[in-house]
């Protein structure tokens, strides 16, 4: 038997309280498989054993959340026995050392999650963040990345309609690569993971298990240094045809009633899957581990327990429908085999040649994982500020900003995703604040988006988590769509170090608040610690993943102009400029303070632009949330999507440089046919409504400052992303 | 009854039946890959997608399929046939179409809406206006279209070329060709005029919200039914 040394634990990135624990639960030693299906139940990635005290604390219910988190993917109610099945997840750090397969398996594992739970994948959004552009690697990662999203869900025929892609100096060595999966399902036909019946057989299906992957998730909850891309070996490999596969199977056989629970393999692969599934039933497994399918000779029961082999699935099956399920997966071609029962022991038993490999009690590991409460401690910022340069002219600045690749249209990296297929995509890519995807037959729409300032909550880990919630629910309502939830994706730095824990739960409290006030629950998420690089952590990211509902398709709101249309801005501009991507872009300047956020002014402003566009929607030729930019940002791209004009008076007493840029909440511009309406509608609401100019000729036209045609703001605006993906 | 073919890896089929469905009013029967006997049928469409993964090269699996063999026999007899996206590098793969599609100009996946001029001398586009220009949907990485001197010499002679990218205004050149196909080529019908192979997807096209230029395409199947 091997000698557990201190060496063997660290491999293992257990620690030697943790070894001690383990012991406690046995009262014995464990042997090596043993020791490894620990190592990956209670890395940080399967047993959120930093966060999980804090995560509770979320708000996660509403009477139209179906499931909260715990399960493979949250599901909400959308009226009409209709229910939505959605997640994010994070694939980082095999995407940092194989961009292409860490993207492209990081898109499949998400997709999985929600077909697991019987629905089809309607819709696919991307969040995105990568180091400066003038980092050496960062153009073959972002290359890479975007290769492996689209080339994965377009073979699987779901559509990428949306998401964000952005770039900082804090990602140069830790990329971020959020995956985000939407599926539709009848309310009556959720499948769950729980195992359940007497002695019912486990299937095993899809691909053949290989050696990809072993330990990716004891990699995900690791720091890198110079050496990670050794790590090559540990990024599994996606196929998307037989992921393809893999999802009409499944679903053919969810219109019988042969599936009992069913739960993918992601990460930690056999392990994780087979013990979650029992755990959640209560139940023990008897597993032939000599039954599993394999890609390669000579794996170990340790290897194939381990592996992260990607498309694969277990299943729970009723023993009636043995026949039909075999005819099902063999009709596309895939291999399902039984490998296991269940039994009442709610033991884990692993056998090999008859003999006994693993004898290990489910509940033990899974539900008394460790659970730690971290020190936390706030870290001082050292002021960032590098230009000296103050008397830049308002003109250059916005052009600076425009062309910055934080800004710069996207076109040549959306048009590399099918945002088309299923024939369902209403807004595809930048025709408006968020995505919006018909619910296939229906006058329904399903509106999505996601968002997140790292450099507010760099700043302010609590404020910023409540601008990235408050800055989702805008999107939405940007729309016209109803927000309904959200999933969130937490990417932080080591969470031993105190100043990383504080914004951790920091970021946490922040989309509490935000959630509970807005009435906009989380009902999935996942948490991705440990991106740092030899030491230096990335900004707090939380990403947050929103979904909103409307009614009617037809009553939505774009990004649009029209000639003669009267401009307004919606809520108030004090001009906060601190921590701006103005002050970031032009200056190179990150002090102060994240903008103010008044969460009752953000629901009441919201609603307003929800209801106007619902109400008014003959008034209504487009609306924008202003975000990072500020207000000509905002209206710049309009100009640029309608190849129209504005003019722009600013308002008399204010600071020009402020009103332009500054990145105050809660508001939207709105454009209208006619200006009595909403102002009467406006002053109704009590909200706050500014007359700022009107849709004319072409040009950005700022009067009494500057005026830029639009094809020098066109070529300034697209020149980044051409260049990046030629 | 219209007959769509399904193989593994296919994606547009479902888009495909709901057009049909919607335009022509018409039975849609689903026909799997491996049928080695299909009915009666007024007009067979091969859909978009990855067939068999686009392993090997996009279109070449499912030429070995049995169903293929039954679209060959089928358009002898003169049974319109359509390949869309994926069925068109089906229908070259298996020569009821000349020349073949290979990688784009930009190898990148190119998803976005093209104008097209249309040639309306064909039983697929008669409800068009002749060189009528429409906007349709692309999503391929692998649509531009080449063949030999004399292959696109005789698909000109006949009038083969169906549609064909252009400017909004109905130029004809290199900027206007998203994939790098010669003549922008970017649908062609055989020399009996029963076969059409295009890249862009109709099926797509079919709803006064999204896109609608599509509708004239099922239009002129259903006068042809």
């Amino acid at each position: 038997m091997t000698k557990i040394t201190k060496k063997l634990l660290s491999q293992h990135n257990l620690t030697e309280e943790e070894y001690q624990k383990i012991l406690v639960i046995l009262n014995r030693k464990p042997n090596l498989l043993e020791l490894g299906i620990f190592s990956v139940m209670w890395s940080e990635h399967c047993s959120y054993k930093s966060t999980k005290k804090w995560l509770k604390t979320l708000p996660t219910k509403a009477p139209w959340v179906i499931c909260g988190p715990g399960e493979n993917a949250g599901v909400i109610d959308i009226g009409d026995n209709d229910a939505l099945v959605f997640k994010m997840e994070s694939h980082n750090h095999p995407s940092f050392i194989e961009p292409y397969q860490g993207a492209a398996t990081g898109v499949g594992g998400i997709m999985r999650d929600v077909f697991t739970m019987g629905a089809r994948p309607i819709a696919n959004l991307n969040s995105l963040r990568f180091g400066e552009p003038k980092n050496s690697r960062t153009n073959y990662l972002i290359n890479g990345v975007v290769s492996g999203i689209g080339d994965y869900g377009n073979c699987v025929g779901i559509p990428t309609v949306g998401g964000e892609c952005f770039f900082h100096e804090c990602y140069n060595n830790n990329i971020l690569v959020n995956a985000m999966s939407v599926g539709l399902v009848k309310k009556n036909k959720i499948f769950y993971s729980a195992a359940r019946g007497k002695s019912f057989p486990i299937i095993y299906v899809g691909a053949k298990t290989g050696r990809d992957g072993i330990h990716g998730a004891t990699m995900a909850s690791a720091e890198f240094d110079d050496d990670s891309s050794e790590n090559r070996p540990q990024v599994q490999v996606g196929d998307p045809f037989t992921e393809k596969l893999l999802l009409e199977a499944c679903l053919e056989l969810m219109n019988t009633k042969a599936i009992v629970s069913i739960q993918d393999m992601g990460a930690a692969g056999l392990t994780s899957s087979s013990f979650e599934m029992a755990s959640k039933g209560n139940k023990g497994i008897d597993l032939n581990i000599d039954k599993i399918p394999l890609r390669e000779k000579g794996m170990t029961p340790y290897e194939i327990m381990l592996s992260e082999t990607q498309e694969r699935m277990l299943m729970v099956i009723n023993p009636e429908y043995k026949k039909i399920t075999s005819e099902i997966f063999n009709k596309w071609g895939l291999e399902s085999v039984e490998v296991g029962r269940l039994n009442d022991t709610q033991q884990m038993k692993i056998f090999s040649k008859n003999k006994i490999q693993c004898n290990l009690p489910i509940n033990d590991l899974v539900k008394n994982s460790p659970e730690y409460d971290r020190n936390s401690k706030k870290k001082s910022i050292s002021v960032k500020y590098s230009s000296k340069k103050k008397d830049i002219s308002i003109k250059e600045s916005f052009k600076k900003i425009i062309s910055n690749e934080n800004f710069s249209n996207k076109r040549p990296l959306f048009s590399q995703y099918d945002f088309q297929v299923m024939a369902d995509t209403i807004l595809g890519p930048q025709e408006s604040d968020s995505a919006v995807i018909r619910i296939h037959n229906t006058n329904k729409a399903i509106a999505l988006t996601s968002d997140c300032n790292p450099i507010y909550c760099k700043a302010d880990p609590f404020y910023g988590a409540m601008i990235a919630v408050a800055e989702c629910w805008r999107n939405l309502c940007a729309v016209g769509a109803k927000p309904m939830a959200i999933t969130d994706n937490l990417n932080f730095g080591n969470p031993e170090k105190d100043e990383i824990m504080y914004e951790i739960k920091e970021s946490i409290r922040g989309i509490g608040v935000a959630c509970s006030s807005l009435n906009f629950p989380v009902v999935s998420g996942n948490v991705s610690l440990y991106n740092e690089t030899n030491g230096k952590s990335i900004y707090p990211t939380p990403v947050i993943g929103g979904v909103g509902l409307i009614k009617n398709y037809r009553k939505k709101a774009t990004i649009s102009l029209e000639e003669n249309g009267k401009i307004f801005v919606i809520g108030k501009t004090y001009g906060h400029l601190d921590l701006s991507m103005y002050k970031k872009i032009v200056f190179n300047e990150e002090t102060g303070q994240p903008p103010n956020l008044d969460l009752i002014q953000e629901k009441k402003n919201g609603n307003f632009i929800r209801n106007y566009i619902d109400k008014y929607n003959k008034e209504l030729i487009g609306v924008h949330d202003i975000s990072e930019g500020g207000i000509i940002i905002s209206l710049a791209e309009m100009v640029i999507k309608c190849n129209l004009g504005v003019n722009i008076k600013v308002p008399p007493k204010k600071n020009k440089k402020k009103w332009l840029f500054g990145e105050d909440q809660s508001r939207y511009v709105v454009v209208v046919r006619e200006k009595n309406c909403i102002e009467k509608v406006a002053k109704d609401a009590g909200v706050f409504i500014e007359s700022i100019g009107s849709v004319k000729g072409k040009g950005l036209k700022i009067e009494k400052l500057f005026e830029i045609s639009n094809k020098e703001l066109i070529n300034m605006n697209r020149k980044f992303f051409m260049d990046c993906f030629s | 009854m219209i007959s769509i073919v399904v193989f593994p890896g296919s994606n547009c089929d479902r888009d495909l039946k709901v057009a049909i469905e919607k335009t022509l009013k018409k039975k849609v029967d689903m026909v799997w890959h491996k049928t080695a006997n299909i009915k009666k049928s007024d007009m067979i469409f091969i859909p978009g997608g990855f067939s068999f993964g686009d392993h090997l090269r996009a279109g070449i699996l499912a030429t070995k399929s049995p169903a293929m063999r039954e679209v060959e026999r089928l358009s002898k007899k003169g049974v319109p046939i359509i390949g869309i996206c994926n069925g068109f590098q089906i229908l070259t793969e298996c020569n009821l179409l000349p020349g073949i599609l290979i990688k784009n100009r930009n190898p990148k996946f190119l998803c976005k809406s093209v104008n097209l001029k249309v040639d309306n001398n064909s039983i697929f586009t008669s409800s068009f206006k002749n060189n009528q220009i429409i906007k349709l949907p692309i999503a391929h990485s692998q649509g531009n279209y080449f063949a030999d001197k004399k292959v696109l010499n005789s698909l000109e002679d006949n009038n083969q070329v169906i549609f064909r990218y252009c400017s909004a205004k109905g130029e004809i050149n290199s900027n206007f060709n998203p994939n790098g196909s010669m003549n922008n080529i970017a649908g062609i019908i055989n020399s009996s005029k029963n076969v059409l192979g295009l890249m862009p997807h109709p099926e797509r096209a079919i709803d006064l919200t999204i896109q609608d230029d599509g509708i004239l395409f099922f239009k002129s199947l259903k006068m042809y039914l």
